[in-house]
């Protein structure tokens, strides 16, 4: 039995679902939840006030890892709950959500480039 | 007296929801499909607020809309029992010990919840909620 | 004075006669302060002399008497009649081949514990007249909690990723082995390491947590498995970066 490589994938599994545990919450509020609620004004998520927030580069740069994290934390997991659930073909599902992952990676990444 | 054990067949489907304990650690692998999904549609999202005003504005319509609501409180419930489930095994995974005392695990799974509203503070004031 | 009695369903296997378990129903009176093994031990002596089952020491240290009772991986003699309702099932752990009636094979298991090195592994041969180990009660404390399995097999029983794939080396294995990585006295971590951080180690578990719920020693091999998931990412990223560090 050779030592396996799943640490990678498990290290940013750890990661994103820590990022996941602390923000996921306030990110779903404020992302749709809180304008009907009236937590936030009606104009939180326009045109106008999302191209302000994301000028700094440090947003940029914050946004990207913390959700980049989070999608290999679930495309992991997903991975595991795919065999919990009886599917065999644990190498499929790995390439499956794997490059889910990568392919949101890589659009969030040309996304925040070319804002 | 010859062998012939028996083999019990494991349960490939199903094993799950034989026990509350084991339905209860679905629910929490569960949750990251919904935690998942949200973030790709985020990530869509920015996308779309990166290609024009046009292709945002209609992308939030439908984000805004009565399925995208739906989604949204679905997805909220999940990530909170994903907050909840994380930190009640942090102290497991990473038990600390202060001049030799283990810490109780209660500590550091309060110490968390608070870092969470911290977090979550800070958040929201940073994006100009106010 | 009516006595009260209990039904018990337990699941028989002959391998000389039986294609297939079945479940046989007998009745034993209630008592008080009886666990499931006296009302099973009581069936042997007076209702069927075929009935087959480990048991040993009767006060949860020898780790003999695992069995599913009303489907919960439990020590039959500290499982109390009392909290039980009137018809109960006894069942071989989940998980092993039936030997016969209530024994299981644990071959797969015994195979597994030493795969692990369930061993101090010195440095050097350390001769009695050089003294003994020195250990803080702190550094004792590290590990202690994780020299109580008594290798009941309850955890094995109630793993399902062990149900799902047998291959998987399993919480009691891997808590022993993380039980001597944390001790000071022992330097065998990277000659476990090939099969606590393989595959079929580690890395199968998926922290469901149902092992440590039925642990009777509160071993919490999640927890031991776990923190051996951390280790073994740092040892991982360590090798990569520093490989002249290997210990």
């Amino acid at each position: 039995m050779a030592s396996s490589h799943k640490p990678i994938v498990w290290g940013l599994f750890a990661a994103g679902g820590t990022v996941a545990a602390f923000l996921m919450p306030v990110l779903i509020l404020m992302t749709c939840l809180a304008i009907p609620l009236g937590l936030l004004p009606a104009d939180f998520l326009s045109y106008d006030n999302l191209i302000r927030i994301m000028q700094n580069y440090l947003t940029r740069l914050i946004v990207f890892g913390v959700l980049v994290l989070i999608t290999w934390h679930a495309a992991h997991r997903l991975r595991i709950t795919a065999h919990d659930f009886g599917i065999r073909a644990d190498t499929a599902m790995a390439i499956l959500f794997y490059n889910i992952a990568m392919a949101g990676t890589l659009l969030l990444g040309y996304a925040l480039i070319t804002l | 007296m010859t062998r012939r054990p028996y083999l019990q067949k494991p349960q490939r489907f199903g094993w799950w929801f034989r026990q509350a304990r084991y339905t209860r650690y679905m629910l929490r692998e569960v949750s990251s499909l919904f935690i998942g999904a949200y973030t790709l549609v985020l990530i869509v999202g920015l996308y779309r607020l990166s290609q024009s005003q046009v292709a945002y504005e209609s992308f939030l319509a439908n984000a805004m809309g009565t399925f995208g609501m739906l989604f949204a409180i679905v997805a909220l419930c999940f990530a909170i029992y994903h907050t909840y489930t994380w930190f009640v095994v942090t102290p497991k995974a990473m038990p600390i010990a202060i001049a030799g005392k283990r810490l109780p695990g209660a500590a550091i799974i309060a110490g968390h919840w608070a870092g969470f509203f911290i977090a979550s503070a800070l958040v929201w004031w940073l994006a100009g909620g106010n | 004075m009516s006595e009260r009695t209990l039904e018990l369903e337990i699941l028989r296997y002959n391998p000389d006669q039986d294609e297939a378990p079945y479940l046989q129903s007998y009745e034993v009176p209630y008592n008080d302060d009886w666990v499931v093994l006296d009302a099973i031990n009581y069936v042997k002596e007076n209702l069927d002399r075929t009935l087959s089952y480990r048991w040993s020491c009767h006060m949860a240290v020898c780790g003999s008497c695992g069995m599913l009772v009303n489907g919960e991986p439990s020590l039959s003699c500290s499982t109390f009649l009392r909290d039980l309702p009137n018809r109960i099932r006894i069942e071989p752990l989940q998980n092993f081949p039936i030997e016969r009636d209530l024994v299981v094979v644990m071959d797969d298991f015994m195979t597994k514990l030493s795969s692990v090195k369930p061993y101090i592994v010195s440095k050097e041969e350390k001769n009695p007249d050089d003294g003994e180990h020195l250990q803080s009660p702190a550094e004792l404390a590290q590990f202690k909690q994780f020299t109580a399995c008594i290798n009941c097999l309850l955890c094995y029983s109630a793993c399902p990723q062990y149900g799902l794939n047998e291959k998987f080396v399993g919480p009691a294995a891997l808590a022993l082995a993380h039980r001597y990585n944390l001790d000071t006295r022992d330097v065998g971590r990277s000659a476990r390491e090939e099969v606590v951080a393989s595959n079929p180690g580690v890395w199968e578990c998926s922290f469901v947590g149902a092992c440590s719920d039925v642990c009777p020693k509160t071993v919490d091999p999640a927890a031991a498995i776990q923190q051996a998931k951390i280790a073994a990412t740092g040892d991982y990223f360590l090798n990569f970066l520093m490989p002249w560090k290997r210990q």
